[in-house]
């Protein structure tokens, strides 16, 4: 008899159970944003690897629906850092990579993972710091900027200090580039010389935290500070200077042994990012957040000494064997870090 | 400290207007960390008792080694089972990758040492006398390790509540694993990254705290549960 009433009571308590677990999960999948129920999506998925200070603006969930049904593709876009969307791009677990850095692009290129790269957008990055400004970098190009930081920060007795990204982003990559235009060797006169200098191994909204806590400067890109207007006690102090010109691509992935709808649908994704109706809204994007627009898209005129390809259809359905004789969207070599310096 | 208070605030605003991202990103955590749980108890209810009543060579060593795994990185891990799953790795066929199931294979491997070792610290708190008690009352070797699992499953239990909390609260895996790919992989934990990478403190409070509202409902649902095999 008791064992009767007690296995009753397991039998009730285990329905309860699956009944609460059930619930919340059907209730999870219904009102899900996708228009379509997960375990029954047969859509075609492509994956787009992207660097988290491109994706935290939120301009590609923006841009995400429209893609999507454009297309009837379930786009899975995943920002884990520059590096690792290269990474998961050789290793073919990315079918897209939009990216910031042209320097390690090119070698992403040169080494036969990608192509039809095209560069759509940009803005720029700025150093910002304390308002007081105690390097009194104001007024200076962004390398005379780095030199004082830098001689006053090995000097000084810690008032002033730099925070670096330090994790081979593409923003760490564009510092570094500053630093060799202004004449220093990153690995031998910048990392190591000091505690003024911070190497955070931390994503941009974490660098920023940082740099916000020390009172120290820092170099970011436009869009990462602006979400964070009123939260930190920095400011931007140099905005202007062509080695802070920040440069965004697009391109398809070519690793392993590629299925032929993916390139395809890849090759979509860059044609689409392209047209003058999608890069319009881009440059739209933000205006109404911030007052201003985050990117600026290459259709509103390339800046003066870049070259970027951001109209010719991206066709090519493996990588080319050859060299491409321009480098699309680059800017000059002075500025770009050498990728053995790094 | 604002946002620790606006954090509460919007934590009962997202649950009362029953906000559909939210409810998607908790329903999911709650699948995906239940599952894995389950997962891991099942292999590892079974190979702690088979590790504690049968006598091997290294049986010391490899219970060692076990414990030493509790401190296993969790991003460690996450590489390890994402080189598996990888499109250009063994298992790349299952399309694993970027999937919830995927997460849930992750994070029952991150679990199952911590699981397992204390299945085994739970089996061994059994007193000898039972174990005798029963062989002499004619058990087969199958009856008897039923028997002290059963005597032992509070503990046992407590091992996995343990794993549950564990899973839930994993970020690394999930990250690694899952690719925090909105409407698809992303859960409470990498939620939370992502919000405060972005500066959004009180939303990742916020989510911190309904992630813990759920915890406690799993532990009380256990433990009442586990009350109706009080002895």
């Amino acid at each position: 008899m008791i064992r009767m009433k007690r296995l009753n009571q397991t039998i009730i308590i285990a329905l309860l159970f699956v009944i609460l677990t059930a619930g919340v999960f059907i209730a999870g999948c219904t009102t899900t944003s996708q228009p379509v129920n997960q375990t029954t999506d047969t859509r075609q998925k492509l994956v787009l690897a992207t660097t988290t200070s491109l994706y935290d603006t939120g301009l590609l969930n923006y841009l995400e629906p429209k893609f999507e049904s454009k297309y009837n593709v379930d786009l899975l876009i995943t920002s884990q850092g520059t590096g690792k969307a290269i990474e998961l791009a050789k290793r073919g677990d990315a079918d897209v990579l939009l990216v910031h850095s042209p320097a390690q692009e090119m070698t992403f290129l040169k080494e036969g993972y990608g192509m039809n790269r095209r560069t759509f957008a940009y803005n720029y990055f700025m150093i910002v710091g304390p308002a007081n400004d105690p390097a009194g970098i104001k007024g200076k190009t962004p390398e005379e900027a780095f030199k004082a930081i830098l001689t006053q920060g090995i000097a000084g007795n810690g008032s002033i200090m730099f925070v670096s990204r330090g994790d081979a982003s593409g923003t760490h990559t564009a510092e570094q580039g500053v630093w060799k235009k202004a004449g220093y060797d990153y690995a031998k006169e910048v990392q190591k010389s000091g505690n003024w200098y911070i190497e955070a191994g931390k994503g941009m909204g974490e660098t920023l935290q940082m740099a916000g806590e020390k009172g120290a400067y820092t170099f970011t890109d436009e869009g990462t500070f602006l979400s964070y207007t009123g939260k930190l006690n920095i400011v931007p102090i140099v905005d202007k200077g062509t080695s802070l010109m920040n440069l965004y691509s697009v391109m398809t992935v070519y690793a392993g042994k590629p299925q032929p709808e993916k390139i395809t649908m890849a090759n979509n994704f860059v044609n689409w990012l392209i047209t003058s109706e999608t890069l319009t809204d881009i440059g739209n994007y933000g205006k109404d957040k911030y007052g201003k627009s985050l990117f600026t898209p290459m259709s509103s005129g390339v800046p003066a000494g870049v070259t970027a390809d951001f109209t010719s259809p991206a066709t090519e359905t493996s990588p080319l064997k050859v060299e491409p004789a321009v480098a699309n969207g680059t800017v000059p070599d002075a500025i770009l870090p050498d990728a053995k310096n790094v | 400290m604002n946002e620790i208070v606006e954090g509460f605030s919007q934590a009962g605003n997202l649950i009362v207007t029953l906000n559909p991202d939210l409810l998607q990103i908790a329903a999911l955590s709650l699948y995906v960390s239940l599952c894995a749980t389950i997962l891991a108890a099942g292999i590892t209810i079974p190979l702690g008792g088979f590790i504690h009543f049968r006598e091997f060579r290294g049986k010391q060593a490899l219970i060692t080694l076990i414990q030493t795994l509790y401190s296993i990185p969790t991003v460690i891990v996450g590489l390890l089972v994402y080189f598996l799953l990888s499109r250009s790795g063994p298992l790349g066929f299952l399309g694993l990758l970027y999937s919830p199931e995927g997460m849930i294979l992750g994070e029952a491997v991150l679990i199952i040492p911590i699981i397992l070792g204390l299945v085994i610290t739970a089996l061994l708190g059994i007193s000898r006398n039972i174990r005798d008690t029963i062989v002499s009352l004619g058990a087969t070797e199958f009856q008897v390790i039923l028997e002290i699992i059963r005597e032992a499953r509070f503990a046992i239990l407590a091992g996995v509540i343990l794993g549950f909390g564990r899973a839930i609260s994993e970020v690394g895996v999930a990250m690694m694993i899952g690719g925090n790919i909105r409407g698809e992989t992303r859960v409470l934990t990498t939620a939370i990254m992502l919000g405060t990478g972005m500066g959004e403190f009180s939303l990742a409070f916020a989510l911190g705290i309904i992630l813990l509202a759920i915890s406690m409902m799993v532990v009380i649902l256990m433990k009442f549960i586990s009350r109706r095999y009080e002895p």
